[in-house]
């Protein structure tokens, strides 16, 4: 009864409210004299209702729940859209001096993860606003604020954050920067970490099965950055960072116009950590001590007449990190067994050219070429382990896209090249091999414009080590309604495990590394295959002047075969091919709102079901969430003169994770369940200048002896890389960005 | 054997793309002195997202009409087709007949008044 007396009420009130009409007149300048403008359309945003102006300019409009945002447009005027506050209102329209290179101005604000609602794939862009909203200082810390990626610490050791798509983690996912392959091989562990958070212009996450376009390795997803363009961006731009456990970062973006189509952009990046901290006086370092020097070199020609965009990129990177115990001198103790320690020094040198044209007459039709080379040089230690990898890596792309018919049917063929050297030690033992590869791919798109589209993809590609071998992967997109998405999407992808690499975190163990050798190729273990099947829906609708946004989908990825990565004995760590199952099943409930520009909320809810049948059993995935709680919101005030004060809050609830058995775990034993929460707040004072002050883990929630038998670092039970929770507690950071 | 055979299907694929897009033909019209793919623009009336995706729709429905890109503010769209297969009034006719005008050709009152409220882009007294 209730219910109903509610629901009646709201209906009156938003009938009452409908029937309330808004006047005004529009007019534009001539020569300093008003005249009225007749026929203009003066429409709600994203609405089929609306009106015309007479021939004095005046219109009456009724009010919508709808929107409140009004369009005025006519030709030859700039369209404005406008936030009513009061009526009648007076506009003055101004002509549209389609001369200047100004775009029509965007009156409503972005949101910062935009969810594509047009593409067949399961698209998801982030904006480096979003980037700004934690203490984001390179790639890996940049997805604390998003709901589809799950972060988590890889090792006691180096803090590590590691990132998942559908439980999956970075080797099964592609991480590419400007769509080059990038975090991959030998960059696997640590690669996120060598990537600025300031450097990165936006970022596309795609769920699920990705295109062909970009390889055959993708399998539970991809996530592509883009860089700062010299061209666009600011011509100097200052960020520092300081964190109350020692961390200091600097950012500097110097960019340059050096000819007339020639931008030129430097981009220095430095971090540094010198604080021995140990809080959970374990007698070891809680984050390593570390620096890191970053250097890019970007430059970009422009010729919009000829349909030219070109850029050539290098950059160098310089990073050393130091673990282990508290009284570890490198100089004095690597190598003995006095003080456990472990140093990782990595050098890496990125070069790389893309170039694209498009045909001035036949703007949907263009050429790309990309090519990109790369050393990648980690020498290290981890106690009395040595683990020493080289990784050379050469990547090139050629695009062709243009359309069958019309601009609905639209394809992309192309081919690839790429050739990977390793030479890798591991203790004693050297691993060296070259990957090469070559293929072909086709991908066609259909897209109505309006309620359909569809993306199948394939690739032909021969690998010296895999041999030749086909990769689909479709994609469909059905929107019966406006405001209602349904996505399908199957796919497969195959990789070389890299398990060194890959998995590093097994350095910071004294197990037994026990290779069984059930398989062909240098680890005597066979290539992974995995499909990938998803559903996704989106329904979007406007309740009491808010905007809700649901979405639900499920992913399924098999594989066919998977090296697995086997915790369950103690004392051993072994990797061997999958007999058997192994899925990995992901289901998440999401609800966005926001109200109006200051108001934004996200919740989401994670389910994940991930089990192989590893030679103990048909076993979950150890250290897994099975169910992940997320939720965000966000405020921001009204610009004033400049200035706006901005406060994000995000807080993940950790299920319990499944603990292999060791010393510290009886069998059967699962992780407590816990929360982090993290908060920061920005204070804008001018487009040029604001301050931010922010915490991580405020519960201050930390795993209570990380790190097993840290008092007898020598011995077999040794173990840092069984952690399910932050090692360090509430962190508080500050900093500040100038933009001139 | 395999990989011949898949170097052969690939490059038929690539092939079939090419000749199928406009790469191919605009090299046979510059030897035939023809022109084939013509751009042109023009005055469609409208108001909204909503006529947009109508225009476009329309003048995409035509065989031979390969781009269809209209821009609100200033009404115009910008049109890329081929010359052989239809002429430049057959996509005038075709956008007036899902109720916008051209500068060429004038939508059908009736099909006009069925146009939701802020497509109406001819001038009306306020009621």
């Amino acid at each position: 009864m209730k219910k109903i007396i509610l629901t009646t009420l709201i209906l009156a009130f938003s009938l009452i409210h409908a029937q309330e009409k808004v006047s005004g007149t529009i007019l534009y300048k001539l020569k300093g004299d008003d005249y009225p403008l007749e026929g203009a359309s003066v429409y709600w945003l994203n609405t089929n209702k609306g009106t015309i102006t007479n021939f004095s300019g005046d219109f009456i409009i009724e009010k919508t729940q709808e929107s409140d945002l009004l369009v005025i447009s006519y030709i030859g005027f700039s369209s404005d859209t406008l936030k009513l506050k009061s009526s009648p209102i007076i506009h003055f329209l101004k002509p549209d001096d389609s001369n200047s290179l100004n775009e029509v101005t965007v009156q409503k604000k972005r949101k910062t993860i935009q969810k594509s609602y047009l593409a067949a794939q399961n698209i998801m862009k982030v904006s480096s606003e979003e980037l700004l909203k934690a203490a984001c200082c390179n790639l890996s810390e940049s997805f604390e604020t998003n709901p589809t990626i799950d972060v988590n610490f890889s090792d006691a050791l180096t803090g590590t954050k590691q990132i998942k798509i559908l439980g999956l983690e970075s080797p099964y996912l592609m991480i590419s920067e400007e769509n080059i392959p990038m975090i991959r091989g030998a960059s696997q562990a640590y690669g996120l970490t060598f990537i600025p958070g300031t450097w990165i212009e936006s970022i596309q996450i795609t769920k699920g099965a990705g295109s062909v376009v970009n390889g055959f390795e993708s399998i539970s997803g991809q996530i592509n950055t883009e860089l700062k363009k010299p061209f666009s961006d600011l011509p100097l731009f200052i960020n520092l960072f300081g964190s109350q456990m020692g961390r200091l970062e600097a950012n500097v973006h110097i960019n340059k116009k050096v000819f007339d189509r020639i931008s030129m952009g430097v981009y220095i990046h430095t971090n540094n950590n010198n604080d021995r901290m140990d809080q959970n006086q374990d007698t070891f370092l809680d984050r390593p001590l570390s620096n890191q020097i970053n250097i890019m070199n970007r430059w970009q020609y422009t010729n919009q007449e000829k349909g030219l965009v070109s850029f050539f990129t290098w950059r160098y990177m310089q990073d050393q990190k130091q673990m282990g115990v508290l009284d570890f001198d490198p100089l004095k103790h690597a190598g003995s067994n006095t003080f456990w320690g472990s140093e990782i020094k990595t050098n890496r040198l990125d070069l790389s050219f893309k170039a694209g044209y498009v045909f001035p007459d036949l703007p949907y039709q263009s050429f790309g070429f990309q090519s990109a080379f790369s050393t990648h040089d980690q020498d290290s230690y981890y106690g009395l382990r040595i683990y020493d990898i080289y990784h050379e890596s050469l990547y090139n792309n050629l695009l062709f896209s243009s359309i069958i018919g019309n601009t609905m049917n639209k394809f992309k063929v192309g081919v690839n090249f790429s050739y990977d050297r390793y030479v890798e030690t591991v203790d004693n033992i050297n691993y060296n091999r070259i990957d090469r590869s070559m293929g072909t791919f086709f991908e066609y798109t259909y897209n109505n414009n309006s309620d359909i589209s569809f993306s199948g993809g394939l690739r032909f590609d021969n690998h010296n080590r895999m041999g030749t071998f086909i990769t689909p992967r479709i994609h469909f997109r059905y929107n019966p309604l406006e405001n209602f998405v349904l996505r399908i999407s199957s796919g497969s992808g195959r990789k070389i495990a890299n398990i060194f690499a890959e998995n590093q975190r097994i350095f910071g163990t004294n197990r037994i590394i026990n290779l069984l050798q059930n398989g062909s190729g240098v680890y005597g273990l066979d290539p992974e295959i995995a499909w990938n099947y998803g559903l996704s829906i989106i329904r979007s609708f406007r309740f009491l002047g808010g905007d809700f946004e649901l979405v639900a989908d499920y992913y399924i990825t098999n594989f066919k075969n998977q090296i697995l990565i086997d915790w369950e004995e103690s004392n051993k760590i072994s990797f061997y091919n999958l007999e058997g199952k192994s899925s990995s099943k992901s289901l998440q409930l999401g609800l966005d709102f926001s109200y109006r520009e200051f108001l934004t909320l996200s919740a989401a809810y994670k389910n994940y079901i991930i089990k192989s049948n590893y030679n103990s059993g048909y076993l979950s995935k150890p250290l897994q969430p099975r169910n992940i709680i997320f939720f965000s919101t966000g405020l921001e005030s009204t610009i004033n003169n400049g200035s706006q004060w901005k406060w994000d809050l995000t807080i993940n609830f950790i299920g319990d994770q499944r603990l292999v058995k060791t010393i510290r775990d009886p069998e059967n034993l699962s992780s407590p369940k816990y929360n982090l929460l993290n908060s920061q707040i920005t204070r804008v004072f001018s487009s040029k200048f604001e301050i931010y002050l922010g915490a991580e883990n405020i519960g201050n929630y930390k795993q209570i002896n990380p790190i097993i038998s840290s008092e007898n670092p020598f011995s077999l039970n040794f173990d840092s890389a069984q952690i399910y929770a932050p090692i360090f507690g509430r962190m508080i950071y500050s900093g500040l960005r100038l933009k001139l | 054997m395999i990989m011949k055979k898949l170097l052969l299907l690939m490059t038929f694929i690539l092939f079939i793309s090419f000749s199928k897009s406009d790469f191919i033909s605009s090299v046979e019209d510059n030897s035939n002195q023809v022109q084939k793919t013509e751009r042109t623009s023009f005055v469609v009336r409208g108001n909204c997202e909503m006529c947009k995706k109508r225009i476009e729709k329309a003048a995409l429905s035509l065989k031979g009409v390969k781009m269809a890109t209209w821009d609100i503010p200033s009404n115009m769209i910008d049109i890329i087709y081929d010359n052989k297969k239809l002429e430049l009034n057959d996509i005038h006719n075709k956008i007036s007949s899902v109720g916008h005008d051209t500068d060429k050709a004038k939508a059908s009152k009736d099909v006009y008044d069925e146009l939701p409220m802020c497509c109406h882009y001819r001038t009306e007294p306020i009621h």
